[in-house]
């Protein structure tokens, strides 16, 4: 169980640190001043909480492991996030879909967890980590509105984006070993159990939008089992750079 | 006593010139410059740092740096907001920077090469920046020096987090101060050329210091940062790439060696290293935005349609 406890605050680490690297590539390039601003204090929020699962995952570990160590000495094989926060930014539009399938997700995630009694440590992360990743919903609904309900292009190219971002969303609700053991631990109930309210909020938000839910097609998975997809690996080569070309450097 | 009498009597009397008051053209047209050039210098500098965020050394390091970049843009916000008072608009400002005529400042045009030029870019590019920028939250024109009161409080943040960077570096392995130094020796010159030209060749100078838009001159900054710089640098146990510095007794302050004016002509006139890089990712990020800004107009267009026709029906 402790050990699969570990594994679980590791997956909840792990989407939030590859979440907020992929949104930290936004920096200096995003399409106003203001939402440049806007997508570097997600990516700094999301980054917080990494740091702060990752930490308490390391000590559950007890092998000496600290948040560095895991962000910058586990390979793409080690990282258990879900696929959908790996994937490239690609447009905006892209950004912000990805993002408002994401954000509804972790809003019920940690309203479970920092509801619950079982792991303190957990709830009091998750308590914080609720309070921004509602923020974090209610600006990426928002402009997944502006932009279905903006132009006929910025329509045009969100339905894409929600169409090839779809496929990613079924593995947010996969169960398995671990999930189950945090669910009869009482830390979190299944990931199955969420997808009712996340489904409903997300075609309200859909709705609003003027944006058609995709049927459901081909569904990827793979990321909690360290199967993930060719971008991640990149991704970490670029992060951990410096930490493995200097090994034991202090910075 | 006719309006441009008053106005400099009002100036002479340190009192703060706001939007809506009477302001000569040149007044106008200097301070539209000065501070839209300064926005854009925030805003390009973001690049030559947002370059090191993906790959910064730990987790923290990575969370400094993206706050650092991010409070950049923000004083880009400020400042435009602040240039905006005096009647021209953001979209024109910024198709002044896309299209060359406006400059911005031109230590940006060097690459960072590797992580120690995140230190030196906070130590030495944030601490000019101050040394610059301070004088201006007493400046005539009120938003303005409203606008720097914000700015320097968070600069001396960063000159301080970059400073902690380089403090790191030197204490740590050999090959990360042999870093630091390669940094310090890259960014040296073109900090103190962020002073702009010796006094003897400055055009605009004189009238700015009577309007109080300029309190120092640029030579008088220029000797503040290097007397101030060089013992922190001894502190690091870095050397100054300078072979003329030294301390002298007689004047109180350190005599250094002549600069390479030529070098900062050729990056003003845009053949730096990185001038083309930096506006072409600019120009890309405003391009590649403008379906998004075109949506979100067109949305709240629709949302006030919207709401005034529900006004009107109840
Ligand atoms: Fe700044
Ligand atoms: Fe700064």
């Amino acid at each position: 169980m402790a050990d699969q406890q570990h594994e679980w605050i590791l997956r909840l680490g792990d989407d939030a640190l590859v979440l907020a690297q992929r949104l930290s590539e936004w920096c200096s390039h995003g399409p106003a001043l203001e939402e440049d601003i806007a997508l570097s204090n997600i990516a700094l929020d999301l980054l917080g909480q990494a740091r702060a699962l990752l930490t308490l995952a390391g000590q559950r570990e007890s092998q000496g492991r600290d948040e560095d160590a895991l962000a910058y000495f586990r390979t793409d094989r080690e990282f258990c996030n879900a696929l959908l926060v790996e994937l490239p930014n690609g447009h905006f539009g892209d950004t912000i879909v990805r993002q408002m399938l994401f954000d509804q997700f972790a809003v019920l995630r940690y309203e479970a967890l920092a509801s619950q009694a079982v792991d303190l440590e957990l709830a009091a992360i998750a308590a914080k980590a609720l309070k921004e990743v509602r923020y974090h919903a209610a600006h990426s609904a928002q402009w997944v509105v502006r932009l279905g309900d903006g132009t006929e292009e910025s329509h045009r190219r969100v339905q894409k984006s929600l169409n090839v971002l779809w496929q990613y969303t079924a593995e947010l609700f996969e169960d398995d070993a671990v999930s189950k053991a945090c669910d009869e631990a009482g830390v979190q109930p299944l990931n199955g159990s969420f997808t009712a309210r996340w489904t409903e909020q997300v075609r309200a938000i859909l709705d609003e939008a003027t944006l058609t839910c995709p049927e459901s097609t081909a569904l990827l998975t793979g990321g909690r089992s360290g199967r993930h997809t060719e971008h991640l690996s990149y991704m970490l080569a670029e992060m951990q750079v410096l930490q493995r070309t200097y090994p034991g450097a202090e910075w | 006593m006719d309006l441009n009498q008053r106005f400099e009597a009002y100036i002479a009397s340190d009192q703060k010139i706001e939007a809506k008051d009477w302001m000569p053209d040149a007044y106008r047209k200097t301070l539209i410059r000065q501070i839209s050039q300064h926005a854009h210098s925030e805003i390009i500098g973001m690049q030559p740092e947002g370059n090191w965020i993906t790959r910064a050394p730990s987790l923290k390091r990575k969370s400094i740096l993206l706050a650092k970049v991010q409070d950049e843009a923000g004083h880009g916000l400020y400042l435009y907001s602040a240039a905006e008072t005096l009647g021209i608009s953001r979209d024109e400002m910024f198709d002044a920077l896309h299209t060359g005529k406006a400059k911005y400042s031109s230590i940006f045009n060097y690459p960072t090469l590797t992580w120690a030029d995140m230190g030196a870019i906070g130590w030495l590019v944030d601490g000019a920046a101050i040394m610059n920028q301070v004088p201006l939250c007493k400046c005539s024109y009120g938003p303005y020096a409203r606008a720097m009161v914000r700015v320097c409080k968070e600069e001396s943040f960063h000159q301080r987090q970059g400073f902690q960077i380089m403090l790191n570096l030197s204490n740590g392995t050999p090959e990360q101060k042999e870093m630091a130094q390669d940094a310090l020796n890259r960014w040296w010159w073109p900090s103190l050329m962020m002073f702009g030209p010796n006094d003897a060749s400055s055009k605009h100078s004189e009238q700015s210091m009577r309007w109080k838009i300029k309190r120092f001159s640029n030579d008088e900054l220029r000797q503040r940062f290097v007397d101030m710089t060089v013992p922190q640098a001894e502190l690091l146990g870095l050397t100054v790439p300078d072979l003329d510095l030294k301390w002298n007794e007689a004047t109180g302050h350190y005599d250094f060696g002549p600069i390479d004016w030529s070098e900062f002509e050729q990056v003003v006139a845009g053949n730096g290293p990185c001038n083309r890089e930096r506006i072409e990712a600019r120009v890309a990020a405003h391009e590649n935005g403008a379906w998004v800004r075109d949506a979100a107009a067109a949305y709240a267009e629709k949302s006030a349609k919207r709401a005034s026709s529900q006004t009107s029906a109840a």
